[in-house]
């Protein structure tokens, strides 16, 4: 076995992933009224509204935090551009032919940076829709013109967040482990991230 | 004008059906407020604050006979002084009571996500059910008259029922009964409409004010309280009534294509990624090949 997260980037992962959960299932409330039901079960719509927002700042703190740490690790390279180009044979499982990659790789990058600056245009806009009371009703334009970006960023995040989750608990078996305890099987390490393998056996 | 309980046509936030939903058993009810025979008392101010249970403010002087600058949470009625003067250099003050409109097509309504904390009843009353409402205050965003207001203590947005709760009992709304000057008169929209074409005659025939006209708004649908105005092409000049009001077309955007878009592509990237887990399985890593 190999250690692939340390027991901080674990933690921050799974503070990330409980805000943006609760975000997420608060705001899709919020979103239709078919899934307002969800703010019922969360303890009532005033709750849902309160809370929301304070998760989605709690959100953006550790993801400024993680950002410290990973940022590094998730910067676009040569290889993930190459990467790039076989989406379509690691989607389709022809592994064999996707050029090797590091820590992390190029379709993980994307998620993360999408998720950042997602959170960054969802906190902006959300703090415009916590107290919109201080906009002047002059300036009206303003809030429809936030939520519609705050919607429309919430959206492009779920869609990262749909495949995050179908990629770490179905296609790619031990991704979940590996967040959870912190180890990888070598073979997987191999398999998944050779050129990070090569360099951590290295060392 | 509506007796016995009223009937629900319209609820916000809510993905079932709707009992009174395409009916009209009711009358259409209305206010119409002849601004021309407005004397600017604020009768009806006091009245709405009688009858609703709200304690008197303090009033903040702002250089006019205006109570304050705005409505307020617990204060839905108010008589908005402005100066005005004609380009022929008369000079008149412009008094118009600002309420909620009630609107047949609520832009408050349409914005709001909680389910029922916005009701629209079948004559026409769009009424807010505080006990509902979960104080995102998107009402106040859906609104083209800047009308609901925000109690930041108790996170509830209020606004001016149209004493639904005294109509429902067959009678007229509180302000209608203070008003001295008969500038305000309440009943079947159909009713409201006729005496406003009269009024506007008569101001046509025998004042000067050739321009004057009813302001009952197509844009949102027609409104549930409608005004007789001096002049119906400046609005403006009542304390910013909007001369062509919508729903914010960005509100609408959200509420219409962006909720179908949006659904749709939830739903079919959850769909899409069962359905490459059956063409594809899951990644497996071979464990020979030693490197």
């Amino acid at each position: 076995m190999i250690a692939r997260y340390t027991y901080r980037e674990r933690i921050m992962h799974w503070l990330t992933a409980l805000c943006y959960t609760y975000c997420l299932l608060t705001g899709l409330a919020f979103y239709s009224p078919h899934l307002f039901w969800i703010a019922q079960v969360l303890g009532g719509g005033p709750t849902s509204r309160f809370w929301h927002p304070i998760s989605g700042v709690a959100f953006l703190i550790v993801a400024i935090w993680m950002h410290a740490v990973w940022r590094r690790d998730m910067a676009m390279t040569e290889v993930d551009k190459r990467w790039l180009n076989h989406t379509k044979d690691y989607a389709e499982n022809r592994d064999n032919l996707v050029p090797p990659s590091d820590r992390f790789n190029a379709g993980q990058k994307l998620y993360y940076w999408a998720m950042y600056y997602g959170a960054l245009v969802l906190l902006l806009t959300g703090v415009v829709m916590w107290f919109p009371e201080y906009i002047p009703f002059s300036m009206g334009w303003i809030r429809p013109l936030v939520i519609l970006i705050h919607v429309s960023a919430a959206l492009i995040t779920i869609g990262g967040f749909i495949i995050h989750i179908y990629m770490s608990v179905f296609l790619v078996p031990g991704s979940s482990a590996a967040m959870m305890f912190g180890d990888v099987p070598t073979a997987w390490a191999r398999a998944h991230h050779r050129l990070w393998y090569v360099r951590v056996s290295k060392e | 004008m509506s007796n016995g309980p009223l009937q629900i046509k319209a609820i916000s936030g809510h993905a079932g059906t709707v009992p009174g939903a395409d009916t009209s058993r009711d009358y259409d009810v209305c206010k119409l407020i002849d601004v021309t025979t407005c004397i600017g008392c604020k009768a009806c101010e006091v009245a709405c604050l009688e009858w609703n249970g709200y304690p008197f403010r303090e009033t903040v002087f702002d250089n006019t006979y205006q109570t304050m600058p705005d409505l307020a949470w617990n204060y839905y009625n108010l008589i908005r002084f402005n100066e005005h003067t004609a380009d022929d250099g008369t000079f008149s003050w412009l008094m118009r009571k600002d309420q909620c409109m009630h609107c047949a097509d609520p832009g408050c309504l349409r914005a709001c996500p909680a389910d029922g904390a916005i009701v629209q009843y079948s004559n026409g009353i769009v009424d807010f059910q505080q006990e509902h409402c979960i104080g995102c205050q998107y009402c106040v965003t859906g609104c083209p008259f800047n009308i609901p207001k925000f109690n930041s203590e108790t996170k509830k947005v209020h606004k001016c029922t149209l004493c639904s709760d005294r109509v429902g009992a067959g009678l007229e709304p509180a302000c209608i009964k203070a008003c001295p000057t008969g500038c305000l008169h309440f009943g079947t929209k159909d009713d409201m409409k006729d005496i406003a074409e009269k009024r506007v005659k008569q101001l046509h025939e025998h004042t000067s004010h050739t321009k004057a006209g009813v302001y009952d708004p197509p844009g949102v649908g027609g409104t549930h309280v409608i005004y007789v105005l001096h002049d119906i092409n400046n609005s403006e000049a009542y304390g910013g009534l909007p001369k062509d009001p919508h729903v914010p077309l960005l509100v609408r955007i959200w509420k219409g294509p962006l909720k179908w878009l949006g659904n749709f592509a939830i739903a079919a990237g959850i769909m899409g990624a069962a359905a490459h887990y059956i063409r594809f399985g899951p990644k497996k890593v071979e464990e020979e090949k030693p490197q």
